[in-house]
């Protein structure tokens, strides 16, 4: 019972992982079609966003306030990943709609620049910088519509930008002259603490388990259940489904399908920042965190079924399960007594690595029967 | 189409300006008769420019150094070191051609470079082809004795020996099980052979082994293996690499695997540097073993650490790698003076019994091309430090592993032409 429980909350834990930082690409990639090598550095700058609000929580003034900084990063984290995902679609991917090759190498620059730019710019001035495209993006949709109707709009709009660059610069300076590990730029990786509260383990019906993973579980499932209800409740949300099933059709009935493409990569890209806020409690912030969730993201999105939620769900805790149950042996103690060349090959699979190579195997084989993932999508696409 | 010409015109000038930037280095010399051009080829871009340029700003720091003090006297003429710095990116082809730039262009009579042991794989047939010198600083796996490369760092046995058997005996689980954890590259999977060749010999048992894939940050598997394997607490072998061991010690600690239930982790790649990377908070009361420590208590190493302070910043430190590059530097010196010429056959020559007081303690240079050296185990302390335990006595290099079943009985004499790279004892 014990180690059904241990082996099942393994899995769930490793599957939470990866659905968290799947999720958002299901959405990018599954419901938009977008090819986003981006990702991963948008989970990225989450996990920096998780750290740089870390050491702003150390300042006096905020101190008493510490223990709750996580929190607080997981709003900030998905705000800076969606407003960078806003401007990378407004000014790279709208642009290339309907052309995956083009897509696919405009985002893998995208990648580059913005690792290396994390790398060669101090964190003080990254967040002075996000901190202006914010404002600079949502400061104009703030007037009064007589303005915005206004013939001057673009000149409100413009110096609007002016206010969003002077704030920016502003808070650049503020942070790195008051957090001296801000102020320069380093390629070193970073470390993000959880607060004491985090750590250590929780007893579950004789049972240890590790705090941050469940609170890794708690935050993916709300991420579900918020965008599960976001898409199937709000009015966005149908015009969303409605724009990836039919865009013609939708954008002839009044939908505005430019909009539409901005909130869904925007929330897409901001689930990747909450992502990125699970990732840097579980190991270090570095330049390269995002390539390595990558390949595992794109992995559950085509195995779940594009365009799928409950796919994804369903196919991140599976492979979750199927990593832990091969990579720890597990079988062997469920069935200690089973003939030696059967176990043999099982302890053989048994480690970290040959149980990747398994997993991949298995999903390979799964593929040729059912290519279009666990739940395809049906009904009548114009895109198809 | 114009402008596309013109973009490319201005990429091509920004990549000479580039390459001219690269070259360079030292500056005027004063009252030397004579400079003398050394490389240094070590990742300045890519996952391994974080470690390697602490190594190129420490022999920047050397060179210096020895230039102060009158340069390298050559034949009754007082030359002054420079240097060419060119930047291997982390990418183990580009090292082997940017050795071959440095030795057949620049003309160097000496490069100091590499850290991985994929780097230093690549390097080895170039030097071998043209009978050129590299100076290599890392603790690595062994199993390798070239006549063209000089390596200061550790052999497995002036590292991973001394600690097993500190582990088995006298730490606070003597005489408990070891359970192995690597990434899964050449480094841990030799080490780890040896380990387990040694932990038998002691009367031990190795109850696990389990290798990280580069990259891979999920350590539950792992966690629940170790919990199975050793469900009252023992020895766990770390040879995991970089930002890997920062999801280990998390990990681990959330999941109860801490000295105070009985796991002692024993590291081999968690230097100073490291230590304060991951945090001393998920470290302390785990072990590390290596030949220098920055708490080493010895007007030598106190020197050799506050220079480097002084030269680099007062937050910056200084750890086992660093030392190893800083000796470096200084052998190649002292036997260029012995020989009296920069030519690589007589300077091979005159490296071989080269003591020098480096800041770990004496070192002497063996006839098998590595370095005599004392082994220390610490205990890593909440200020992010070693508490050094032990300290043995010099310890001589094996080029071939004498535990490792693939080498045992061999042994690397270049002073002995009928002996060689590998003979049989």
């Amino acid at each position: 019972m014990e180690l059904l429980l241990d082996s099942l909350f393994n899995g769930v834990a490793i599957g939470s992982v990866l659905l968290v930082a799947a999720l958002g690409l299901a959405i990018v990639f599954g419901l938009m079609g977008v090819i986003n090598l981006a990702h991963g550095e948008l989970m990225m700058l989450g996990a920096y966003t998780t750290y740089v609000t870390q050491l702003i929580f150390k300042l006096p003034l905020l101190k008493p306030f510490y223990n709750s900084y996580i929190i607080v990063s997981i709003f900030l984290a998905f705000i800076v990943s969606g407003v960078v995902g806003i401007l990378l679609e407004k000014t790279i991917i709208r642009k290339l709609y309907g052309s995956p090759l083009e897509t696919l190498l405009a985002t893998w620059g995208v990648s580059l620049i913005l690792q290396q730019f994390v790398r060669s710019v101090p964190l003080a001035y990254g967040t002075g910088l996000v901190i202006s495209l914010i404002i600079g993006l949502f400061l104009p949709s703030t007037f009064p519509s007589k303005i915005k109707e206004s013939i001057n709009f673009k000149y409100f709009k413009f110096s609007s930008w002016i206010f969003a660059a002077l704030t920016g610069v502003l808070t650049g300076s503020l942070i790195s002259s008051s957090v001296s590990k801000l102020s320069r730029a380093s390629a070193r990786n970073v470390d993000v603490t959880a607060p004491s509260w985090m750590r250590g383990q929780v007893e579950i019906i004789g049972t240890a388990f590790p705090k941050t993973r469940l609170m890794i579980i708690v935050i993916t499932l709300i991420s579900v259940i918020a965008i599960t209800l976001f898409l199937n409740q709000s009015a966005w949300g149908m015009r969303i489904r409605a724009v990836t099933q039919n865009r013609q059709m939708s954008d002839c009935l009044g939908i505005s399908t430019e909009k539409v493409d901005i909130i869904t990569f925007g929330i897409g890209s901001g689930l990747a920042g909450v992502a990125g806020v699970a990732v840097s409690l579980l190991g270090s912030v570095g330049p390269n965190v995002g390539g390595n969730y990558i390949v595992g993201c794109f992995m559950v999105v085509v195995l779940g079924g594009v365009g799928n939620l409950l796919g994804t769900v369903l196919a991140s805790f599976g492979i979750g399960i199927m990593t832990d149950l091969i990579g720890a042996g597990r079988l062997l103690s469920i069935w200690p007594d089973m003939p030696l060349p059967l176990s043999n090959t099982i302890n053989f699979f048994a480690t970290t690595s040959m149980a990747r190579v398994m997993i991949f195997a298995l999903i390979v084989i799964f593929l040729q029967f059912k290519p279009t993932g666990l739940f395809p999508q049906k009904g009548r696409m114009v895109e198809n | 189409m114009r402008i596309s010409r013109r973009i490319l015109a201005g990429l091509a000038t920004a990549s000479l300006a580039v390459t001219a930037t690269s070259c360079g280095g030292g500056g005027t010399s004063g009252s030397f008769d004579d400079t003398v051009t050394v490389g240094i080829l070590h990742s300045l871009s890519g996952t391994m420019a974080i470690s390697e340029s602490t190594l190129v700003d420490t022999e920047k720091m050397a060179i210096e150094e020895i230039n102060a003090a009158g340069g390298v006297t050559v034949g009754g003429k007082s030359y002054k070191i420079e240097y060419i710095v060119e930047d291997g990116a982390s990418d183990w082809p580009t090292f082997a051609e940017k050795s071959k730039k440095l030795i057949d262009q620049d003309g160097v009579p000496v490069v100091f470079g590499g850290w991985t042991s994929a780097s230093r794989k690549a390097m080895l047939p170039v030097y071998e082809s043209k009978d050129a010198f590299l100076y290599y600083p890392i603790q690595y796996e062994a199993q390798e004795c070239s006549n063209n490369i000089f390596y200061t760092g550790a052999t497995p046995n002036q590292q991973s020996e001394p600690a097993t058997d500190f582990m088995y005996k006298r730490s606070p689980a003597a005489g408990g099980d070891f359970f192995l954890v690597g990434s899964d590259y050449v480094f841990p999977r030799t080490s780890n052979t040896i380990t387990k060749a040694q932990v038998k010999q002691l009367g031990g048992k190795v109850v696990g082994e389990d290798y990280l894939p580069l990259g891979n940050t999920e350590v539950a598997p792992i966690i629940s293996k170790i919990k199975k394997a050793l469900p009252e607490g023992g020895i766990i072998i770390n040879t995991l690499n970089g930002d890997q061991n920062v999801a280990f010690f998390k990990q681990i600690q959330d999941a109860g695997i801490t000295p105070s239930s009985g796991y002692y982790v024993m590291n081999y790649s968690i230097a100073e540097e490291e230590i304060s990377t991951i945090g001393p908070e998920f470290l302390e009361g785990h072990y590390g073993a290596w030949n220098y420590m920055m708490s080493i208590d010895t007007p030598a190493s106190k020197k050799f650490a506050a220079s480097f302070k002084k030269r680099w910043g007062a937050d910056r430190v200084v750890a086992d790698p660093q030392e190893s590059a800083y000796n470096m530097v200084y052998l190649w010196k002292q036997a260029v003076e012995d020989a009296g010429t920069f030519d690589d056959n007589a300077v091979r020559e005159a490296l071989v019994g080269q003591t020098f007081d480096a800041p770990q303690g004496p070192v002497e240079v063996m006839p098998n091309h590595h370095l005599s050296q004392t082994v220390r185990i610490g205990e890593i302390n909440a200020e992010g430090g070693f508490t050094i335990l032990e300290e043995t006595g010099v310890v001589l290099p094996q080029a071939w592993n004498q535990k490792h079943p693939s080498s045992k009985g061999f042994a690397c004499d270049w002073t002995d032409p009928s002996k060689g790279e590998k003979y049989k004892l």
